[in-house]
């Protein structure tokens, strides 16, 4: 099998999940907005922490149904997934999206902020693995 | 119907990360690390989920609204400002720090792994700080 089609399958996937939203629900499937939103109390929010709760039974459901193993856990240390967490959550909030709200769907809806963003962050990301895989030596 | 819609869509949502290896760190920063030894996977991911929402929401947009609420809720924030830009180059580095973006970090939960709840703890502790401090 075309050793790239998990891959290409699941983001076909992803783009069905966030086209349903928007046909249906009218909502653009961000999920640092989502998370955020269903967190800070906003009303009408049991939609959201039903999407949440989703997010995460997909994954079973996927493991379950193919027998696919779970993907081995990182072996970076605790400190560094505090501060890739704490830059993430920062970082979204300041810039009003991720990977799913500005790449997904902001590029589908041909926003120009999106695409800025997508270019920046996909940037930004790039330069810091360089950083610290081959000018740091992997920290 | 519109809860269990948005149920549904999150566990497709989820379902496609799981499949592409988006909850995968060692994939993610494999991809994001283009000088060093590629993993070009989540190219082809990104790729296939933009293809698909910049065919269907030209479609989905030209009507006037959804199947099941009244109206279409949209950013509507048109700005290209430092807010934005800063906000993207910070989220960038976090992603790099540690190879996960939110969705794959809420969906990396439910393999019980601690390291995942400690991001998505900070990221939140994160959204909170800056709520915040853009509040005042």
């Amino acid at each position: 099998m075309f050793t790239y089609s998990t891959p290409l399958i699941g983001g076909l996937i992803i783009g069905i999940a966030a086209s349903a939203m928007l046909y249906f629900i009218g909502r653009i499937a961000g999920i640092s907005g989502i998370v955020w939103s269903a967190i800070s109390a906003r009303a009408d929010n049991s939609w959201r922490w039903l999407f949440i709760s989703g997010l995460l039974a997909g994954p079973i459901l996927y493991h379950a149904l193919f027998n696919a193993p779970y993907p081995a856990a990182s072996d970076l240390p605790w400190w560094q997934a505090a501060a890739g967490g704490l830059l993430v959550g920062i970082g979204t909030k300041l810039g009003s999206g991720c990977t799913s709200g500005h790449a997904v769907c902001g590029l589908g809806r041909l926003s120009l902020r999106s695409l800025l963003a997508t270019v920046t962050f996909m940037t930004s990301g790039m330069v810091t693995v360089y950083v610290i895989r081959h000018l740091l030596g992997g920290l | 119907m519109k809860p269990l819609v948005a149920l549904l869509c999150g566990i497709i949502f989820g379902f496609g990360l799981a499949i592409s290896g988006m909850t995968d760190t060692a994939k993610v920063l494999g991809f994001l690390d283009p000088f060093g030894h590629w993993v070009p996977d989540l190219a082809f991911t990104m790729s296939g989920a933009v293809f698909v929402t910049i065919i269907s929401f030209r479609f989905i947009l030209r009507r006037q609204s959804p199947v099941l609420v009244e109206d279409f809720n949209l950013p509507d924030n048109k700005s290209i400002d430092m807010r934005l830009l800063a906000g993207a180059a910070i989220f960038g580095v976090g992603w790099g720090v540690y190879g996960y973006c939110p969705g794959p970090a809420i969906s990396a939960l439910a393999y019980l792994d601690g390291k995942a709840l400690v991001f998505v703890i900070a990221m939140v502790t994160g959204m909170a700080f800056t709520n915040t401090l853009s509040q005042t």
